[in-house]
């Protein structure tokens, strides 16, 4: 891990000194780049503290054998359609739903569900499937839908039982 | 929140003391992730999606999608008035659908930030399956839309 963070902070500077030179002597990509960060950070601002309390807020409240009864071993179909359905209020996109994964698979949360999860959090968000059916029309969400849930699914569940043959455990780095 | 605070205000500092840990753990992905999009978007703009969309040969225009769909990142209200503006431009609805569904599944960009939670191989093989799902999605709508002939 510790060559990890030194590349990572070598990433990160470099790309500083880059943007503050590139602001020193005017160099017009350099700019347009640093107001590419700016806009996409605050887009992300946006959503992330709230995502991030409502993990924490999760992680008090929320009994472990709740998780483990609705997304655990044991809660079958209804598992998915759990899983589906939180997904459907996500706001933002993979990037928040990566944190909330890994919390519900910290509290017991299968593997199948978790892959569904995060799938279905990328393509069936209600708020984004309203807005793509209002530019692209309502037979084209429509179609997408109907053919990326169960593929979604299926998908989670093969992947999930592969890992859980392998011994897979999810570990936060720190 | 506020009804966590009421019920129990040391629950509710426990809370975002995890939150607040959590946050702090990730950050550096997210920069790293910032970082790669602020670049991406200003190498690949909105403008080079369009004029790759267009191209005459469809399968080759589901892949170039596909391709520029996984590298980028576009939040939602960007992304799907782009894809409504190339549809009245004659872009093909299967294209589209290749171009949006690869946009929000697959995550070159999210790399770090998948990577920090789930390990390199899980995240690749996630964002393998996604690609061929969105490949999948791309046929069908071209078959419902009657844009390949079977």
């Amino acid at each position: 891990m510790k060559r990890n963070s030194i590349i990572r902070i070598a990433i990160i500077s470099s790309y500083a000194i880059f943007i503050a030179l590139s602001w020193i002597f005017s160099f017009g990509p350099g700019k347009e780049i640093s107001h590419n960060f700016a806009s996409f950070s605050l887009d992300m601002l946006k959503v992330l503290p709230c995502a991030f309390i409502l993990i924490g807020l999760f992680e008090i409240w929320v009994k472990k054998e709740t998780v483990e009864r609705h997304f655990g071993e044991k809660s079958g179909v209804r598992g998915y359609l759990w899983g589906i359905l939180l997904a459907s209020t996500t706001v933002g996109g993979l990037y928040v739903a990566f944190p909330v994964a890994y919390s519900l698979y910290s509290k017991g949360a299968k593997l199948g569900v978790i892959f569904t999860y995060i799938g279905a959090s990328a393509i069936c968000r209600v708020p984004m499937t309203i807005f793509e059916a209002s530019f692209l029309g309502v037979k084209f969400s429509a179609i997408r839908l109907l053919v990326a849930i169960p593929l979604v699914i299926v998908s989670s569940i093969l992947l999930g039982d592969y890992l859980t043959k392998r011994n897979y455990k999810i570990m936060e780095c720190k | 929140m506020v009804i966590s605070l009421i019920v129990s205000r040391e629950k509710t500092i426990k809370a975002l003391r995890i939150s607040y840990k959590r946050f702090i753990n990730i950050l550096p992905a997210f920069l790293i992730m910032l970082v790669l999009v602020s670049i991406v978007l200003f190498l690949v703009p909105d403008v080079v999606i369009s004029e790759y969309l267009g191209v005459e040969n469809k399968f080759a225009g589901i892949l170039l999608a596909s391709f520029l769909g996984s590298i980028t990142l576009m939040p939602g209200f960007i992304a799907y008035p782009l894809a409504g503006i190339l549809l009245k431009k004659g872009v093909a609805y299967m294209v589209l659908s290749a171009f949006t569904t690869t946009l929000m599944m697959v995550g070159v960009l999210t790399y770090p930030i998948e990577k920090q939670y789930f390990g390199a191989r899980v995240t690749i093989i996630r964002n393998a399956l996604s690609l061929l799902i969105a490949l999948i999605i791309a046929v069908v709508t071209g078959i419902f839309f009657m844009e390949i002939s079977l």
